[in-house]
């Protein structure tokens, strides 16, 4: 996955508190082999009506080329599905902004190059209003950590160590791989130290 | 020495490494992979990676599987392509695999520590929030991402930041026919559905003591629904008695080591929280929710709150200020890795005993060993007489990816943990709530108080004994 450092793009506020990861991509999508996308499952009962027909006053079906979604808090509580963040990326999603985010939902979106970006209640609520039911450009900055809207700057909170691997772009396999030889000297000796930690292979145990 | 708390203790023992920016990385003992794992097992694929640790890593085939009709294979073409994925990833990698017609098969919250591959001290990962369910023992346990999934494959570890940590101390004792799944709605009602966000929630008191280890594998499972990392409760002699003799625990000198090795797993008497509190357990009444967020939840005594969001009561069905109990439902689930475990079915089976139920319901064990064991007691004449399906484990209606769903519109009183729109199938209407109050609703076709169905005598079955 390749690195970012800044994303100018159009944003969209979707006011709710708790959009959880059920609702950005339905358990019934799940099933669906990642390279058939799943942009068009996201937020799937939000955007359309039982009939399958889009709810024109969604914002996103009433703008085209969002990709900065301005949230109320919690935004990505529950489930580990890590399908509600490929239906954002595939979406075209770069940015979430909101107050707060499920934890496994920000690590899931920061190993795909999305930013979970974590302002204070004050700021997540001029944006919302500024927004209302439009459209707007934003940039969102990971150099300053910073959202620019028009004249006015605010700024968000990114763990350090994700705002690293959202910049460079890191492959976490292959940064793992270049400590081959620490793992290696821990697992031998975490394996006589904890034995009872481990288990046998599997035939060899006993019944 | 610095005091030290039980989770510090857990997260130095699996630390490899920590980079210069505070990253480390982990060292991960157990790793439990499903159907839903399948986007990882590909990524390993693209990358023509082996698995590091087969051993370590266990396949248990419930998100997706049949829990009727099970011999069929699957409700559709797509549910059985997921259930065969993991039968043949699990295969060609040679990792230990609990699947659809293996006797062990269950929910893998249920079967891991039925198995006793669940231990005090380990670090336990699976791609699956309700993974802090294994923290009741001790364990450092809790839900990743695909990618995380597919690093573990690939190497056995995953980096972590290290999380805040918050103690939440249960003084006092419950009341009888309150359940460790009033005391979670409790905590997360006050606290909030990301109340416990970015950190370890240690639970701890008088009353988290009392708790059998099913009740604190309820109570860990809950975990998440509050925004927690993950829960854990200091193992004690009712971890080392459940966990005594089970298939995968250690036995001879391994169980000796085993059992020094735990007897240090505690939280130091002056050790600091970033976050402490305190609640008296003699205060939680059964409690069930009302809305689209588990901290949506009220004593079943009150009224839908004043400010209730507007969403949740157009969702829901409701209007400000109705009574819940008293509240009609047209459907009962009793199951999922929350409450389906053999004391969550006896306890059920206590207040349905003997009497019929006026909606209908599904009651699915949480592995099919609890359904044997429930048989064996007569539990499942009890349900079946009273009108409900007894059928096979498996997830099933806690998320209905299987086919098991509640129609749009109906209204389910559900042992499950999540009240999301939609979770239980588009457009159902769940309320949460424990395996005692889901069988008193069955009875009376409405949220009820159990206290008031159960004699006093007979109301130790179904919570605090
Ligand atoms: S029972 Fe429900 S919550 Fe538990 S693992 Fe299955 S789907 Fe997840």
């Amino acid at each position: 996955m390749a690195g970012w450092t800044a994303h100018t793009g159009q944003a969209v506020a979707l006011p709710m508190a708790g959009i959880d990861t059920d609702q950005l991509l339905p358990a019934r999508f799940m099933s669906t082999p990642r390279g058939e996308g799943y942009g068009h499952f996201l937020l799937y009962d939000m955007r359309f009506g039982e009939d399958g027909e889009p709810r024109p006053a969604f914002p996103l079906n009433k703008y085209s080329d969002v990709s900065i979604i301005v949230a109320g808090r919690n935004f990505g509580g529950g489930s580990s599905r890590e399908a509600a963040v490929y239906g954002l990326v595939d979406y075209g999603v770069r940015a979430v902004i909101a107050p707060s985010f499920g934890d496994i939902f920000a690590s899931n979106a920061v190993n795909n190059g999305l930013l979970p970006a974590a302002v204070t209640d004050a700021d997540s609520e001029a944006l919302l209003a500024s927004l209302g039911e439009g459209a707007r450009k934003l940039t969102v900055s990971l150099d300053t950590c910073q959202i620019q809207m028009g004249d006015r700057a605010v700024p968000f909170a990114l763990d350090p160590v994700w705002r690293t691997k959202l910049l460079e772009g890191w492959d976490d396999i292959d940064l793992t791989a270049s400590h081959a030889a620490t793992i290696s000297a821990f697992t031998q000796r975490d394996q006589s130290e904890r034995s009872w930690a481990y288990l046998r292979a599997q035939g060899d145990e006993p019944r | 020495m610095i005091a030290q708390t039980l989770f510090d203790r857990l997260w130095s023992t699996h630390e490899v490494l920590r980079r210069d920016d505070g990253a480390s990385l982990l060292w991960v003992d157990r790793h439990l992979v499903h159907e839903g794992s399948h986007h990882a097992f590909g990524k390993l694929a693209a990358r023509k990676l082996p698995v590091a640790r087969p051993d370590l890593t266990i396949a248990v085939s419930d998100h997706y599987v049949p829990t009727r009709d099970r011999h069929e294979g699957g409700a559709n073409d797509t549910i059985r392509r997921m259930i065969t994925t993991l039968a043949q990833n699990a295969g060609a990698h040679g990792i230990r695999h609990f699947g659809l017609f293996d006797p062990r098969q269950g929910i893998v919250h249920v079967t891991g520590p039925e198995q006793g591959l669940t231990l005090p001290g380990l670090m336990v990962v699976c791609g699956d929030s309700h993974t802090s369910t294994h923290g009741a023992f001790g364990a450092y346990a809790f839900g990743i991402g695909a990618t995380e999934v597919a690093h573990v494959l690939a190497t056995q570890t995953l980096w972590q930041v290290r999380p805040k940590q918050m103690r939440l101390t249960f003084t006092g004792a419950l009341p009888l026919g309150v359940t460790a799944k009033d005391m979670a709605l409790h905590w997360i009602a006050k606290l909030g559905s990301d109340g416990a966000r970015g950190h370890v929630v240690e639970y701890a008191g008088s009353a988290v003591e009392k708790l059998t280890m099913e009740e604190r594998m309820t109570l860990c499972n809950l975990s998440i629904e509050g925004g927690a990392k993950c829960g854990i409760i200091a193992p004690d002699e009712t971890t080392i008695t459940y966990v005594k003799g089970r298939p995968f625990a250690p036995k001879g000198d391994d169980w000796q080591s085993a059992l020094n090795a735990w007897s240090k797993l505690r939280t130091d008497p002056d050790a600091q929280f970033d976050r402490e509190f305190e609640i008296d357990a003699g205060t939680i009444a059964p409690t069930v929710t009302w809305g689209i967020v588990p901290e949506q939840a009220a004593p079943i005594s009150s009224r839908v709150p004043l400010n209730a969001s507007v969403e949740a009561l157009h969702y829901m069905g409701l209007k400000r200020g109705d009574m819940l109990a008293g509240l009609p439902i047209d459907e009962v689930f009793i199951g999922s890795c929350t409450n389906a475990r053999i004391e969550d079915l006896r306890a059920a089976a206590a207040v349905l005993s003997g009497r019929k139920a006026k909606v209908p319901g599904t009651v699915s064990a949480g592995s099919m060993l609890v359904k044997r064991m429930a048989e064996a007691e007569g539990l499942d004449r009890t349900f079946i007489d009273a009108g409900l399906d007894w059928v096979d484990a498996g997830c099933s209606m806690c998320v209905g990816m299987n086919g098991d769903q509640v129609a749009s519109g109906q209204r389910c009183a559900s042992t499950t943990n999540r009240n999301f729109r939609g979770r239980q199938g588009p457009g159902a209407r769940t309320h949460l709530m424990s395996p005692a109050m889901a069988a008193a609703a069955a009875v009376t076709g409405k949220l009820t108080d159990v206290r008031d169905l159960v004699p006093e005598g007979a109301i130790h079955k179904v919570g605090a004994a």
